[in-house]
């Protein structure tokens, strides 16, 4: 739909992000029914809601880990459900994605791992390469533990290579699946302030999927309130403040 | 997905006991299950084929996993030879002597170890070695989404993963039959060596006398056979891991016990192919 593109592009630019009624379900268990979300350049949407009503999916749906049963994912304009697996790779590069468990890999040391995708990925020379990594892992403060094992470090510490390593390729969006989840509170607001200082540094465009209403609140500038695979109120945080919905009150409160 | 196969072995015995009512609507579900795990698994190879043909080709990590394979088992199998030399010198001797046919031992060893000992042997230490290695490492890389962060780094995890692998298995295997057929023969040479004084140059004299060609390369390249398998099945395992630490043991254990049944049952094939083509 060219004429449609084109009239979004006049306006404001096409949106980095952008999912329409979106389904997907696993077997007989719906997930996603008729999701709709925009994110644009530059802004950070929290996407929040109770565990389990897919908003890990909806992350992975995203970067096309899974494919819809329905609905459209379009990142940079690219939508993504329909591109062959070489194009999807392409946008893929662009995209950075913090996982739940920072998903080390196990065999590789620190900056292996964050060294991976530049040495798949970027011409770079091994001297280049290496620089690179030095300076992402000072960027998360893990300089020290370059050489270690992932099983050697903290939770917290996992996420900030994590990080690192979803940032190696200086991707324009960046995706954050509960990157606060399982930390204690003084380590999450150290990873929220990483991601704030990263994002005032960087300018991306970053979703992040949390059940966390603090750190969605640090780091949001419009938060998406999820509930039976749909977003039931999407808005600034003093928008769901002020909401007099019952299951929203709840959610802000009961957490 | 357990796969009838594997869920056939792992059933305790008290399911085993035939309850009527249930029996034509399990038969049913076994029918459906066994098909669609059969199903799974060509999709997977023909995943994993696509893969493996198209460029750019994963060299560093396909020696990597080379070098690894052999380095871990080469001891294994070492020993295993040895020990199948033993036996077979010790078991054979007794027969042969009340046969009067002592002095066809070295042949009788040798002939076995590299038509069939070998092969079997090589390939079962391996699949229990490997595949446990395999299924178990893909498989906790699959449930703590490493697999996931592979892919979403652009990096086709086929490829750099099950391709890798399941080459390394098919190019190793016959490399580590020589090594089980000579550890073999040596040894076997060694135990008949304590019960009469023959030269180790006299013993592969004899026993290679007859040999030809054709004794001894059919039955060493089918272990790239035995090599695929073993490979294809722990990373189909691996990467269909589910359910945290419970699905990594499932899927160690279930690489182990299919690639063992499947390479007995792949050697009865590839046996009567050999004799049908090569003798």
């Amino acid at each position: 739909m060219p004429s449609k593109d084109a009239e979004a592009n006049s306006k404001k630019g096409t949106p980095p992000v952008r999912v329409e009624a979106l389904s997907k379900s696993f077997g007989t268990q719906v997930v996603l029914k008729g999701i709709s979300l925009e994110v644009g350049r530059g802004e950070t949407v929290s996407v929040l809601g109770r565990s389990g009503t897919g908003k890990s999916v909806l992350l992975k749906l995203i970067i096309g880990l899974h494919k819809p049963d329905s609905g459209s994912i379009r990142v940079n304009g690219e939508e993504v459900t329909k591109l062959p697996l070489k194009e999807l790779n392409e946008v893929r590069k662009k995209v950075g994605f913090l996982f739940q468990q920072a998903a080390l890999y196990d065999s590789l040391t620190i900056k292996e791992n964050v060294g991976f995708p530049l040495r798949r990925h970027s011409r770079m020379s091994d001297e280049e390469s290496r620089k690179r990594v030095r300076e992402l892992l000072a960027s998360v403060g893990m300089e020290k533990d370059a050489h270690k094992l992932p099983g050697e470090l903290s939770g917290g510490m996992q996420k900030r290579v994590g990080l690192a390593r979803a940032l190696a390729l200086e991707p324009e969006i960046i995706l954050f699946d509960e990157p606060t989840a399982g930390l204690d509170p003084i380590t999450a607001a150290e990873i929220d302030d990483l991601i704030l200082r990263l994002q005032k540094e960087r300018h991306m465009t970053s979703v992040v999927v949390t059940h966390d209403i603090h750190s969605a609140r640090a780091v949001s500038d419009r938060v998406a309130l999820m509930r039976d695979g749909q977003v039931l109120i999407e808005g600034t945080f003093e928008d769901l403040q002020k909401s007099r919905d019952p299951f929203v009150m709840q959610f802000l409160d009961g957490s | 997905m357990t796969g009838t196969f594997a869920f056939i072995l792992t059933m305790p015995y008290s399911e085993m006991q035939v309850d009527q009512t249930k029996t034509f609507s399990d038969i049913g579900n076994w029918l459906v299950e066994f098909f669609e795990w059969f199903g799974h698994l060509a999709l997977f190879c023909g995943r994993l084929i696509r893969s493996a043909v198209t460029p750019p080709y994963e060299i560093r990590e396909f020696v990597h996993q080379f070098d690894e394979l052999g380095s871990k088992s080469l001891p294994l199998v070492a020993l295993a030879g040895a020990a199948t030399g033993i036996v077979l010198t010790l078991s054979t001797r007794d027969s042969l002597i009340r046969f009067g046919a002592k002095s066809f031992l070295p042949a009788v060893v040798i002939f076995s170890i590299i038509k069939e000992s070998g092969p079997i042997i090589t390939a079962l230490v391996v699949s229990g070695r490997a595949a446990a290695g395999i299924g178990a490492e893909l498989g906790a890389m699959k449930v703590t989404e490493q697999v996931d962060a592979m892919e979403a780094s652009a990096v086709n995890p086929y490829k750099f993963l099950v391709a890798t692998r399941v080459l390394a298995c098919m190019l190793m295997l016959p490399l580590l039959t020589l090594v089980t057929d000579f550890f073999g023969i040596l040894m076997g040479w060694v135990a008949n060596r304590a019960a009469e004084p023959i030269s180790l140059q006299l013993f592969i004299h004899a026993g290679f006398k007859n040999v030809t060609f054709n004794d001894f390369l059919p039955p060493t390249l089918k272990t790239i056979v035995f090599g695929l398998l073993i490979g294809v099945i722990s990373c189909f395992q691996g990467m269909n891991a589910r359910g945290g630490t419970q699905g990594v043991e499932r899927a160690a254990t279930n690489s182990v016990v299919l690639a063992s049944l499947f390479i007995i049952l792949a050697d009865v094939l590839l046996v009567r192919l050999i004799l049908v083509f090569f003798s």
